[in-house]
């Protein structure tokens, strides 16, 4: 099966994957963005959807995670990293493990002794 | 913890019994997926993590690229300039399994790129060019990391219905089945007592 790729995102920098050969859909806001990712969620299997727009849509996107296609994901938008593709990593380890092997990074020995004080820094 | 509702009779016992040797089974099979799967989101999640900040870094680095060709063209020509792409992305899209959790698996089938960029080289400055060129590089970097994501929300939903469904069977399922087997022994041994008796007193009278 081969599939599309779609970005949508506000702004110009989703011009240069129009340029690239990923078809874009500029959404000005949320709700114009929640209304596109209804009607090309059946036909492509990628979409990017840049990261303001993806935290404002998270419950939305919610319903994408019960099947394979389409994958969504969200990226960093010009506007620079919000941290988001961190929160959503965090998100899914504490719902799978309860702690956190990635980002409290002092080793092993962190995870066990500081699993109620969360992330120190 | 309550027990079931039902009648303390020799066939619900060994009824019970049947779903309870059911049951611990389960139970280990379940946790022994858990275990495995836990396993596999850590190296999954790992991955994740490496290829987000890797993309993530270049895509930043693409994205002020691009500004700065966007700031020495003009607005109107640049518009026309990139929407009209030369090139088209397939990703191949399959499903694979991990842990019987159907994950997508995205590989990027090259385009069928017709040499060059979308547009004529006297409207658009190098910049520009450098920057839809990094892109291309970029996306099939960005395309495994839409799949890997994807596969890490899919497995910690599954994972953690997983542990629902074990704890399910470790702290209720169990010890209800084990209390009503002890009540169902409980009742049965009390019958035969109060048969031994009745016949000690049937037989004493008489």
């Amino acid at each position: 099966m081969t599939g599309k790729m779609a970005i949508v995102g506000e702004g110009d920098g989703i011009l240069v994957f129009k340029a690239a050969g990923v078809d874009a859909f500029p959404a000005a806001d949320e709700k114009h963005a929640r209304e596109i990712l209804r009607k090309i969620a059946p036909d492509y299997s990628i979409i990017f959807l840049t990261e303001e727009l993806a935290r404002a849509l998270e419950t939305f996107l919610k319903r994408f995670d019960e099947t394979p296609y389409p994958v969504v994901l969200s990226i960093p938008s010009g506007k620079g990293e919000s941290g988001y593709g961190d929160e959503i990593l965090k998100k899914a380890m504490e719902r799978a493990l309860g702690v956190d092997i990635l980002f409290g990074e002092d080793g092993g020995k962190g995870k066990r002794a500081g699993q109620g004080s969360g992330d120190r820094s | 913890m309550a027990r079931l509702n039902v009648n303390p009779t020799r066939m619900e016992l060994k009824r019970l019994k049947a779903r309870l040797s059911t049951a611990v089974r389960g139970h280990k099979l379940l946790k022994d997926k858990s275990d495995e799967m836990v396993r596999r989101f850590t190296e999954i999640i790992r991955e994740n993590k490496r290829l987000r900040d890797e993309v993530e870094e270049e895509l930043a680095r693409t994205l002020r690229q691009f500004s700065l060709a966007r700031s020495l063209t003009p607005a109107f020509e640049a518009e026309t300039a990139f929407s009209m792409p030369s090139v088209r992305v397939n990703a191949t899209c399959k499903t694979e399994s991990v842990m019987g959790v159907e994950v997508p698996r995205v590989e990027l089938t090259d385009e069928k790129r017709s040499e060059g960029l979308p547009y004529a080289y006297s409207e658009i400055t190098s910049e520009a060019d450098d920057s839809v060129a990094m892109v291309s590089a970029l996306l099939p970097k960005m395309a495994r990391l839409a799949a890997v994501e994807k596969t890490t929300r899919m497995l910690a939903a599954e994972i953690e219905r997983n542990k629902r469904r074990v704890n399910a069977l470790e702290y209720v399922m169990i010890p209800q089945l084990e209390e009503t087997i002890k009540y169902i022994k409980g009742k049965l041994d009390e019958n035969e007592r109060a048969a031994v008796v009745r016949l000690m007193k049937v037989k004493g009278r008489a």
